[in-house]
C-alpha cells in the first residue's frame, strides 16, 4: 500500500514536469496549428544551461536557472522567426519537417559544445526530503517543487490567458487568425509572445527533469518532448488545462507501468493508452471537436 | 503528348537510372577496367544504399501519393528484419538449406509478409484519424514496436522454434535475445538480390500509381470530401498503400538485417523513420526518381564527410532547414520566381534580336 502511494507521487512529479512541456507544445498548436518538435530540445538546452551556469560559472542555483529560461525565451523566438515564420502558409507537413530539421540542430550544437558525454546534473534543489509513515514514505524535496512549480505555472497561464490582453488575444488567435487580424490583433507578435512563454517553461521543465533524473545528454529532451507532446494530444491539444490532465495521466500511467508491469513495456503501455484514448474520443480527453468545412 | 505516354516514359527513366547505376557499380566491381574500382568503404555501402532506397521509396508511397505524414516506418522495418532473420536462421537448421539465394529469397517475403500483417493492423485504427494526430499515433506505434521487441527472446533447438515473451529461458540457441537482439546472423545479402529488391520495389510502386487503384489513392489526397462523394472507398485505398508501403519496408528491414551480423531493435528507432522522412522529403515527396537520388547520395555522403564526421549531422539539419525554407516559403518564391521571368524575358529578347 504505501509503494503503491510511493509510486503514485512519483508519478505526479513525473507527469508535472510533462504537463510543464506539454503547455509549450499545446499553446503553440493552438495558436500557430504546428507541432514544435524542437520543443523537446529546447528543454534540453535549458538544462545544459543551468548545469554550465552552475558548475562552470558558480552561479547560486537560482539566478542560473533565470539565465537558463532568459536564453531559451530568446531561442525560443529566434526559432520562430527564422525557421516557422516564412512557412506560415505552407503545408503542415512542411512545417513538420522544418522543425524536426530545428530539433535535429539544437541536438547537434548541444553535441559540439557540451559533448556526447552523459553530464551528471546537480540537483539544483538543496532541500530536505520529507519522511512520512515512520520514514516508510519518502517524498524527495525535487519532486514537491516540481508539483509546486507545476500548480503555480498552471495558476499564472489560466489567469494570463483569462486576464491580460496579450491572453485574450492568443485566445482570439487560436480561435481564428484572420478574424483576429480584422480585429487588429497584431497575429505575427501574439505567435512570437506564444513561442516565448512555451521556451520559457522548457528551461523550468528541463531543469525540474534533471534534477529528478540527473543524466544530460544532447538527446535528453527528445523522449521526455515525445511524451509530453503525446501527453498534450492525450489531454485535447491546444487545451491548458488538458495539457495538466494528460501530463500527470501520462506519468502516472508510466511509472506504475515501471513498477507493476514492466520496465520495458512502460513505453509501449504509454503510447498504448494514447492510442486507445485517440479512438476513443479522436480529439484528445479535454478537447474540443473540429468541425470539418467541405 | 498523352499523360499515360509521358508516365511511360518517365518510368522508364527511372528504371533506366537504376539499371545503369547497377550495371557501372558491377563493373567498378569486377575491376576489370584499369583505374576504375571501386573503394572499400562504398563496396559496403552497397547494400544499404538498396535498403534506403527502398525504404524511401515505399514511404513515399504513404507520404507523398497517399499524403498521410508516417512517422513510424522504422517499425516496419524492424519487424521485417527480425522475421527475417528468423526465418533465414530457421530454415538453414531446420532443412539444411545451403542455397543461399533461396533463403534469401524466402526471408525477404518472409520479412515482408510480417511487416505487412503489422502493416493492416496498425492501419486499421491509424488510418481513421488524420493529420498530425495520424503521424503521431504512427510514431507511438514505432516505439509500440521496438519496445515489445526488446521483450521477445527466440531460440532454435534441433529445427524447431521456440519463442518467449520477457523470459529468456529457452531450450537451444538463442537467435533473438530481447534486448541484446539478434546475433550471430549470416550474412547472406546480396548487392544483386538487394538490387532486384530496388526494381521489384518500383515495379510495385509506378504501376501502382499509374492505375485505377492509384488514381483513387491520388484523389483521396486531394481532394477527401469529393473522392467520397464520388464513391471511392477511402478506407480501402488508403489502407491498400500503407499495407503495400508497409511490405515493401518490411522487405528493405529484411535485407539490411541479414546484411550484419548482429541487429538490435535500438537501430529502427524514431531516428531512422525520420532519416528515411528526410530522404522522401529531399527527394520530393510524391517523386519516386527524387527518392531514389536522395537515398542513394544522403547514404554515401556521410562516407565522404568522414572527416567531419562531427558535423556531418549538423549539415544535415540545416540543409533540411534550408530545402523546407526554399521550396515552401512564398517570399523566396516569390523572388525566385522573379529571377526565372527575368532570364526568360532575356531569352526572349535575344531570340527577337537575332531574328531582326
Amino acid at each position: 500500500m504505501v509503494s503503491l502511494l510511493s509510486h503514485l507521487l512519483n508519478g505526479i512529479s513525473l507527469g508535472s514536469v510533462y504537463a510543464i512541456i506539454a503547455l509549450g507544445y499545446t499553446m503553440v498548436y493552438g495558436i500557430a496549428k504546428m507541432l514544435n518538435f524542437a520543443h523537446g530540445d529546447v528543454i534540453m538546452i535549458g538544462a545544459y544551461i543551468t548545469f554550465s551556469a552552475v558548475h562552470g560559472w558558480n552561479m547560486p542555483p537560482v539566478l542560473a536557472v533565470v539565465i537558463s529560461m532568459v536564453v531559451c525565451t530568446v531561442l525560443g523566438v529566434l526559432i520562430e522567426g527564422l525557421a516557422y515564420k516564412p512557412l506560415r502558409q505552407a503545408t503542415s507537413l512542411a512545417v513538420l519537417i522544418t522543425a524536426i530539421g530545428m530539433s535535429y540542430l539544437l541536438q547537434n550544437i548541444a553535441l559540439l559544445v557540451w559533448g556526447a558525454n552523459p553530464k551528471s546534473f546537480p540537483s539544483v534543489i538543496d532541500l530536505q526530503s520529507i519522511s512520512l509513515l515512520n520514514g516508510q514514505l519518502i517524498i524527495s524535496a525535487e519532486a514537491i517543487i516540481t508539483v509546486l512549480a507545476n500548480i503555480v505555472i498552471m495558476i499564472a497561464l489560466t489567469l494570463f490567458t483569462s486576464k491580460t490582453k496579450m491572453g485574450k488575444s492568443m485566445r482570439g488567435v487560436s480561435e481564428d487568425k484572420g478574424a483576429a487580424q480584422l480585429m487588429g490583433i497584431n497575429v505575427n507578435l501574439t505567435i512570437s509572445v506564444t513561442f516565448a512563454i512555451g521556451s520559457a517553461l522548457a528551461a523550468i521543465a528541463g531543469v525540474l527533469l534533471c534534477s529528478t533524473y540527473p543524466v544530460l545528454m544532447p538527446t535528453t529532451g527528445s523522449m521526455p518532448g515525445i511524451k509530453a507532446f503525446t501527453a498534450a494530444v492525450f489531454g485535447g491539444i491546444g487545451s491548458i488545462p488538458g495539457a495538466m490532465l494528460g501530463g500527470i495521466l501520462l506519468g502516472v500511467i508510466e511509472i506504475l507501468g515501471k513498477a507493476y508491469v514492466s520496465t520495458e513495456l512502460s513505453d509501449a503501455l504509454v503510447f498504448g493508452v494514447l492510442i486507445i484514448v485517440l479512438l476513443v474520443k479522436p480529439t484528445g480527453l479535454l478537447g474540443s471537436k473540429a468541425h470539418e468545412k467541405v | 503528348m498523352s499523360r499515360s505516354k509521358k508516365n511511360f516514359i518517365n518510368n522508364l527513366i527511372t528504371y533506366g537510372i537504376v539499371i545503369a547505376a547497377f550495371l557501372i557499380c558491377q563493373l567498378a566491381l569486377s575491376g576489370s577496367i584499369d583505374g576504375f574500382k571501386m573503394s572499400r568503404s562504398l563496396k559496403g555501402q552497397l547494400i544499404p544504399i538498396c535498403v534506403y532506397i527502398v525504404m524511401a521509396v515505399s514511404l513515399n508511397l504513404t507520404v507523398g501519393i497517399s499524403g498521410e505524414l508516417s512517422l513510424g516506418h522504422a517499425g516496419f522495418m524492424s519487424v521485417g528484419a527480425f522475421s527475417g532473420i528468423i526465418m533465414s536462421t530457421w530454415l538453414a537448421s531446420r532443412f539444411q538449406m545451403e542455397n543461399e539465394a533461396v533463403r534469401l529469397i524466402l526471408s525477404l517475403i518472409t520479412g515482408g509478409i510480417f511487416a505487412g500483417i503489422a502493416g493492416v493492423l496498425i492501419g486499421i485504427p491509424v488510418l481513421r484519424l488524420r493529420g498530425d494526430y495520424l503521424a503521431i499515433v504512427t510514431l507511438a506505434f514505432g516505439e509500440i514496436i521496438r519496445n515489445v521487441l526488446n521483450c521477445l527472446y527466440f531460440s532454435i533447438d534441433e529445427g524447431r522454434l521456440y519463442m518467449n515473451f520477457n523470459n529468456p529461458n529457452l531450450p537451444g540457441r538463442i537467435i533473438y535475445n530481447g534486448p541484446a537482439g539478434a546475433t550471430g546472423v549470416d550474412k547472406i545479402s546480396t548487392f544483386v538480390m538487394g538490387f532486384a529488391l530496388v526494381l521489384f520495389t518500383l515495379f510495385v510502386v509506378l504501376n501502382l500509381i499509374n492505375s485505377r487503384s492509384g488514381r483513387a489513392i491520388m484523389a483521396i489526397r486531394d481532394a477527401r470530401v469529393a473522392a467520397e462523394s464520388v464513391g471511392i472507398n477511402v478506407t480501402k485505398y488508403k489502407m491498400m498503400a500503407f499495407v503495400t508501403s508497409a511490405v515493401l519496408g518490411g522487405m528493405a528491414g529484411a535485407l539490411y538485417g541479414l546484411n550484419i551480423s548482429s541487429v538490435t531493435a535500438a537501430k529502427f528507432k524514431f531516428d531512422t523513420s525520420i532519416l528515411v522522412l528526410v530522404f522522401v522529403v529531399l527527394g520530393g515527396i510524391g517523386n519516386i526518381r527524387g527518392s531514389i537520388i536522395a537515398a542513394t547520395l544522403l547514404t554515401i555522403l556521410p562516407e565522404m564527410l568522414r572527416a567531419f564526421s562531427d558535423y556531418r549531422m549538423l549539415v544535415y539539419a540545416v540543409v533540411l532547414i534550408a530545402v523546407m525554407l526554399a521550396t515552401n516559403s512564398p517570399f523566396l518564391a516569390s523572388r525566385l520566381n522573379a529571377v526565372k521571368a527575368r532570364f526568360a524575358r532575356k531569352a526572349k529578347n535575344g531570340k527577337e534580336g537575332n531574328a531582326a
